[in-house]
């Protein structure tokens, strides 16, 4: 993973269905550093991360990634450094959580992280040959992270990522985050309960 | 492995796995060709004049019945906005999803087609012309009907807008691919095949980037 230096977002704008969902917010967040997104539901926090790994185009404003000389503004091109959790995990129930994370190693390709040493990473090694209809949200919620951690992209966006997951299971999120932090990337989390991390606040209206 | 060779080799052992689409597409073809003497009776010479007909018909309801998932349960399960982050260009999508439902769906319909025929009496001789324009004119089916998934991904119950969508684009391979089978038992030479072929060879090479147009505008609805 080359670190990104700069997450930039200016006079972003948001409308959804012919509303306003959010106008003129404006951030920006450097390199190793995080930003927690809040705000009531509907205020667009996940509209917001869509916006930023270029799943929904802007209603105004302008998104760029700075990384080393160069600077990234289209929108399919940003998507190629982000790193996703959404609120749907992306888990095919047919197939095993060994097979989920070889397909998504494989696709996004260049990853060096063993799938074994990840699975056990998010203690999902029992559960590893089980086809993925059998696993608890809170597994597939692991399994997501794995898969987070093992695509390697240097901006990560977060959406909800607290959802079913249980003590241990925030710990390790907490640990990932701080990990991924300190090697240089950037993680912009939307949530509505405490995270209990050091960094910067959005709110949203 | 690349991103495309990934995503196909999922797709194809989504649709072959337990409770995949292409068994079910395969038993569905079968069982409506089978139908038909029931239907119309089993004097040969009948059976004979409408296998070719029948079994392009039954070949494109088959075709659609695993048609309305390609994309669908892509979308539903957050996997569609991971392969829009992947490298794999929206167009590489098209091609992968297209391609595995040709490959889980058109080409064992294609292998299967001769036991139907020998249940429709259809003349030994018609057998290489059913192989072929099968074989040619079922890519068009996973490429128009390609289309139509990626159009129809975000709406409920959008597996029954599909065939209402693709059934009137696929009347040209259902009149060329019949027609040619035809034309063998006649003995005539009326060019159905290239004219097949054309129309195939265009639904494919311009599906992926309709469908890719498709999947962006649904994508950022």
């Amino acid at each position: 993973m080359t670190p990104l230096e700069l997450l930039e977002v200016a006079d972003l704008a948001c409308e959804r269905g012919g509303r306003a969902v959010f106008r003129d917010v404006s951030f920006r967040v450097a390199r190793g550093q995080a930003l927690v997104v809040e705000g009531p539901n509907g205020s667009g926090k996940t509209s917001l991360l869509r916006l930023l790994a270029g799943l929904l185009a802007p209603a105004d404003g302008t998104i760029s990634l700075c990384g080393s000389g160069a600077r990234v503004e289209d929108r399919e091109e940003r998507g190629r450094f982000v790193g996703w959790l959404g609120h749907q995990d992306g888990v095919k129930p047919q197939l095993t959580a060994r097979e989920v994370l070889r397909f998504f190693a494989q696709l996004y390709g260049g990853s060096s992280e063993s799938i074994a040493a990840l699975l056990e990473l998010v203690g999902l090694s029992r559960a590893a040959d089980l086809p993925c209809q059998y696993l608890s949200a809170g597994q597939k919620k692991r399994l997501a992270l794995a898969r987070l951690k093992l695509c390697g992209r240097p901006l990560w966006l977060l959406d909800e990522p607290l959802a079913s997951l249980d003590a241990q299971g925030k710990s390790l999120l907490l640990g990932l985050l701080g990990e991924y932090l300190a090697k240089g990337g950037v993680a912009v989390i939307a949530t509505h309960d405490p995270i209990g991390l050091d960094a910067a606040r959005l709110q949203l209206a | 492995m690349s991103a495309f060779a990934a995503l196909l080799a999922r797709d194809i052992r989504l649709a072959t796995r337990a409770g995949g689409s292409a068994m079910l597409a395969l038993a569905f073809f079968a069982a409506v060709a089978a139908l038909v003497p029931f239907g119309i009776g089993s004097e040969p010479k009948l059976l004979a004049r409408v296998a070719a007909g029948v079994i392009w018909i039954a070949a494109v309801l088959a075709n659609l019945l695993a048609l309305d998932r390609l994309f669908q349960a892509d979308y539903e399960d957050g996997s569609l906005d991971l392969l829009a982050l992947s490298p794999l260009s929206f167009e590489g999508v098209a091609v992968a999803k297209v391609a595995s439902h040709w490959l889980t769906t058109g080409l064992p319909l294609t292998v299967l087609s001769p036991l139907l025929a020998l249940l429709l009496h259809l003349p030994i001789a018609a057998y290489g012309a059913l192989l072929v324009s099968l074989l040619i004119g079922t890519p068009a089916i996973s490429a128009i009907g390609g289309v139509a998934a990626a159009l129809t991904l975000s709406i409920r119950r959008g597996g029954l807008l599909l065939p209402l969508l693709v059934l009137p684009l696929l009347t040209p391979v259902v009149i060329f691919g019949a027609g040619a089978i035809l034309a063998k038992l006649d003995g005539i030479e009326n060019g159905a095949i290239w004219l097949l072929a054309a129309f195939s060879a265009a639904a494919v090479l311009l599906s992926p980037f309709v469908a890719a147009v498709a999947l962006r505008l649904n994508l950022s609805e």
